[in-house]
């Protein structure tokens, strides 16, 4: 693993050829601002992002880049801390299309974007959004908006896990048991919309597209 | 004055017993004739849905003109109806946009303000001078023959003809239906351009008035500040008066009937106020639609808001209309005629080519900033969609033709460019469109789920950007979202209205509603609505949800429902008339059903006619509540079903899956420690471990697991539970008190079992598992009047059932 000296730490083959050593090189600033300088970040260390406080879902943003599922590490569960190479594999997640891609690559693309969505949705690790999951995100998700009661936000929630059963299962019958969304569900869910458009972060780009290595 | 004048003349000679006053009225006469034939004509042209699906309208109303002013010459003998520039720019062009800036997707268009900004200034520059300059370079060969202008008279041409046109755009993109993006983007190039054209114009008229000689580099700077100045100037005004119409909107509740009223005054002076100013007009009315919309859409009342969104549609069209149809009639003028085949075909070729080129340059630089890309197909859609309309022809036919000695050349070419670009491109985008198979846009139902994780993507993005440390579109968006919930909203939006304006809340109101009306006509399908109160659960799960089911019988209520927008208002007598043949239980039935689901009828309907006031009804509680009830209702059919964590036969199996799954499943109202009125306020999880002891159907609950890194602060909102407003007592949810008790806990702490029991259970014994202290008889209402009640009493009490067999 690199330390923060060092400019090009072994990056995951999946950031390549879309992250510029550019961004790599402001991440890597961001990073050691973050971490004051330390080679690891923690939970607290987010706490110093201030404009993060006023985000709705701020825990389960941070949680994510904690979880080891996101980390692509083998292990289930969290982790206490992560380097700069965690970083920016969860940074990774949010890099937008480029042009060449084929079919394949698009089609992975967007798996692991819906994964980690679907993760940061999944808090009880078991690979599967129960209604009480999805209550959780759907509460936490209107808490911004103070007019909103906990009955309607509970209510939202139970609605869509109703629609989504009905797209995922469609019509069921009576002794048919819908436990929980699980990823390929998921999937059929995000069928027709184009994920790959809405879910990234414009980084700072301006050149056209450099390998890394 | 006239009249007695008339009359004392008349009374020479003898009494006129009816005259006819022609002169008196002809003004007014011949305006609203026209207006009415346009109208007609639109009738004519839809009855052929061949014809329409080809020809764009816009050229089929030219075309009309034509033909009008054409038997108005031969009877004539003179022109006599032009598109005057003031009637236009006055009465015809200001509703098109205002209907354009009110109804603007505010978010597509601000998200894609950088590439809009940059075709409608730079590209509209470009065109300008590109189309200009080269029609001098040709004049300069002497290709054109003699034409007594200077390279001044050329540029201003150029400026007049270069822009795209919003009334045009809207017209032809309005059939083709291309993708969203690709729309907003050409559309609003088209209505953005207007401060160039009206700064390109201005400049050029002036330097040709005050002569080619006296333009200095003075001047020329002078045209680049009033750029600047007439852009910038018309938002601000337009922004201001936005801001007047949103404030007058907030007091406006007690005169309902004028409230659309000041949106159009107001508007329309932002116009008038900027065109007095010399700014840009146009800008200055988009934005005031742009920015009062939110605002004036939470204020103003849900009739106002309808007949506001009907008055600008209805204006908007027949301005277009009217439009259209006067410029097919203005070019019947032979005085204007002027002929000269070089200049006419070099200006085709000329802006097509530039446009063409125009579009690609700078599509190939904003890509580099954009995030979805441009593609080829989308230019091309986009150099041929920059169609030039009326504004092009209203602004040549304002020039002075002392000044600009060509005026009759220009008017003529202008003229066939218009129609050039309407008829011709118009006809054939759609095919070119379909050939390219360009994406076009998806009508799909709402999702919930779709806004939802839309809400989640806007949180997530913005906290990366945030994390990340960069400011993006996201910070952006959130830093005016929180300026404007701070202070905005407070300044602007009723406190009726800073409530949940939630779009979410919108789309789970709106598919509630349609479900509910897919429930009924699903009971209508199946001969009756017994199906609702049936012991077996079968009949309930096979409701499918998602697709409403045409209703066959005309007066079903279902129809009635779909047919009527807004709060439905059940009258038993207008539904009984409709429903003659149908037994008169099932009238209550429905009637009932749709009371529980929907609206309060109401009963006391005063058919006063009063124009000053009208009868609003107070539903926003009620609606809330019967929101509340129906989710749980529902969610209690489909967790039953569904989740078959309720149903008797499968409570066993359920449990032993449930301890298999590792769910952590919250745990509840502590049995028997019902917790006292006060609600719980500020509520983190640091309880653990709330015990609950097991009621009579074996249903288990582990105890409440803390997950790991969820940090999971909640405030609990002191519920204002409106629990019985006067008038709703719906005998079928008579547990009051099941309620409140209900509402009074964190609803996350609590699992999913102890959801208030539905309907079914309440009907047949009602008191839930969680609270044995609930176990009073069915409660009847002494309030209700409902012959509901009464036409259940007998039947359903042999119904009740025994405890092990209630799903919960």
């Amino acid at each position: 693993r690199g330390s923060p000296g060092e400019l090009n730490p072994p990056i995951p083959s999946l950031l390549s050829p879309t992250v510029t050593s550019e961004q790599i090189e402001h991440l890597h600033r961001r990073f050691k601002q973050l971490s004051q300088d330390q080679l690891t970040i923690r939970k607290e260390n987010f706490d110093s992002i201030p404009d993060l406080e006023f985000n709705p879902i701020r825990g389960k943003i941070v949680h994510a880049f904690f979880d080891k599922r996101n980390l692509r590490q083998a292990s289930d569960g969290l982790a206490d801390e992560i380097n700069f190479e965690d970083f920016l594999t969860i940074m990774s997640y949010f890099r937008p299309i480029e042009m060449n891609m084929d079919e394949e690559q698009l089609d992975r693309f967007r798996k692991e974007k819906l994964k980690f969505l679907f993760h940061m949705y999944d808090s009880d690790h078991d690979g599967k959004i129960t209604l009480q999951e999805y209550r959780n995100v759907v509460e936490e998700l209107l808490s911004g908006n103070p007019h909103l009661e906990k009955e309607s936000a509970r209510s939202i929630a139970d609605g869509a896990m109703m629609e989504a059963a009905s797209i995922c299962v469609g019509q069921m019958g009576p002794d048919q048991v819908y436990e929980g969304i699980t990823f390929e569900d998921f999937l059929k869910m995000w069928q027709g919309i184009d994920i790959e458009t809405k879910m990234h972060v414009r980084f700072l780009n301006m050149e056209t597209i450099a390998h890394c290595y | 004055g006239q009249r007695s004048a008339e009359s004392a003349k008349n009374s020479n000679e003898s009494f006129a017993i009816v005259s006819f006053k022609w002169d008196h009225v002809k003004e007014p006469y011949i305006i609203a004739l026209w207006i009415l034939v346009a109208s007609l004509a639109k009738i004519v042209f839809h009855l052929s849905h061949k014809v329409t699906r080809v020809v764009p309208e816009s050229a089929l109303l030219i075309v009309l003109g034509v033909v009008l002013g054409g038997i108005v010459l031969a009877a004539d003998h003179i022109a006599s109806f032009t598109l005057t520039p003031t009637v236009f720019f006055f009465y015809l062009l200001p509703p098109i946009v205002l209907d354009a800036g009110y109804f603007m997707p505010n978010r597509l268009f601000f998200g894609n303000l950088g590439t809009i900004l940059l075709y409608a200034v730079i590209g509209t520059i470009w065109n300008a001078a590109t189309t200009g300059l080269s029609l001098y370079g040709v004049y300069l060969t002497g290709i054109m023959g003699e034409l007594k202008s200077g390279l001044l008279d050329f540029l201003l041409f150029g400026s007049l003809i270069a822009a795209v046109d919003p009334v045009a755009v809207l017209a032809v993109f309005e059939e083709v239906h291309v993708n969203e993006v690709l729309f907003i983007i050409v559309f609003g190039e088209s209505l953005l351009n207007d401060a160039v054209t009206v700064v390109l114009y201005n400049v050029f008229e002036s330097f040709v008035t005050i002569g080619a000689v006296n333009v200095t580099g003075i001047e020329c700077v002078k045209g680049i500040v009033s750029f600047f100045v007439v852009s910038l100037g018309g938002t601000l005004v337009g922004i201001f008066f936005a801001f007047l119409l949103s404030l007058v909107s907030r007091f406006t509740k007690h005169v309902r009937i004028i409230e659309p009223g000041f949106v159009f005054i107001i508007s329309y002076l932002s116009y008038l106020t900027a065109e007095m100013l010399s700014l840009s007009a146009i800008l200055a009315i988009t934005f005031c639609g742009i920015c009062c919309q939110k605002y004036v859409k939470a204020n103003i009342s849900e009739q106002s808001s309808t007949t506001v969104r009907y008055t600008m549609k209805m204006m908007a069209s027949g301005a277009e209309t009217i439009i259209f149809m006067f410029l097919g009639i203005s070019a019947v003028d032979p005085d204007i005629w002027m002929w000269n085949t070089a200049f006419i075909l070099l200006t085709l070729v000329f802006i097509s080519v530039y446009r063409v080129i125009g579009v690609v340059l700078q599509t190939w630089i904003i890509n580099r900033y954009r995030t979805v890309q441009l593609e080829l197909i989308d230019q091309v859609v986009m150099s041929y969609g920059g169609l030039r309309g009326a504004v092009a022809f209203a602004l040549v036919a304002l020039l002075d033709k002392d000044k600009v000695k060509e005026k009759r050349l220009f008017v003529s070419t202008t003229i066939i460019v218009v129609f050039f670009t309407v008829i011709f491109q118009g006809l054939t985008i759609k095919p070119l469109v379909q050939w390219l198979k360009v994406k076009k846009t998806e009508h799909r139902d709402p999702k919930l789920n779709e806004k939802l994780h839309g809400r989640a993507f806007d949180h997530i993005l913005s906290a990366i950007e945030d994390i990340s440390g960069q400011i993006g579109h996201h910070y952006l968006r959130d830093k005016w979202s929180n300026f404007d919930r701070k202070f905005l909203r407070k300044i602007l939006m009723r406190r009726s209205a800073q409530k949940s304006r939630d779009q979410i809340l919108n789309v789970f109101h709106e598919l509630n509603l349609k479900d509910a009306i897919s429930y009924v006509a699903e009971g209508e399908r199946r001969g009756s609505l017994a199906f609702i109160r049936s012991p077996s659960t079968d009949n309930m799960v096979n409701v499918d949800f998602s697709t409403p089911l045409p209703s066959t019988v005309e007066s079903s209520v279902s129809y009635l429902l779909r047919e009527k927008a807004g709060p439905v208002c059940l009258d038993m007598q207008a539904l009984e008339q409709r429903r003659k043949s149908i037994r008169d239980t099932e009238d209550t039935l429905a009637h009932h059903t749709l009371q529980q689901y929907l609206y309060k009828p109401r009963q006391e309907h005063k058919h006063l006619y009063s124009r000053h006031e009208i009868m609003h009804n107070e539903d926003d509680k009620q609606d809330k509540e019967i929101f509340h009830r129906t989710m749980r209702k529902r969610l209690e059919s489909f967790k039953s079903t569904k989740l078959g964590i309720n149903h008797p036969k499968k409570l066993n199996k359920i449990h032993k899956r449930d301890r298999g799954q590792k769910r952590r499943n919250s745990s509840v109202i502590p049995n028997g420690n019902i917790p006292s009125e006060n609600p719980v306020q500020d509520f983190t999880l640091k309880e653990k471990d709330l015990e609950f002891s097991e009621s009579e159907e074996n249903n288990d609950y582990e105890t409440l697991h803390l997950g790991k890194g969820v940090d999971f602060l909640a405030n609990v909102t002191q519920q204002n539970f409106t629990d019985n407003p006067a008038g709703i007592d719906n005998p079928v949810f008579s547990a009051d008190d099941d309620q409140s008790i209900y509402m009074k806990f964190s609803p996350w702490l609590s699992s999913e079992d102890t959801v208030v029991p539905s309907q079914r259970a309440r009907v047949q014994i009602p008191y839930s598992p969680n609270n044995f202290r609930r176990l009073t008889p069915f409660r009847l209402s002494n309030k209700s009047v409902d012959s509901f009640l009464l036409a259940d009493g007998p039947e359903d009490r042999p119904r009740s059932y025994l405890p092990e067999s209630t799903h919960m």
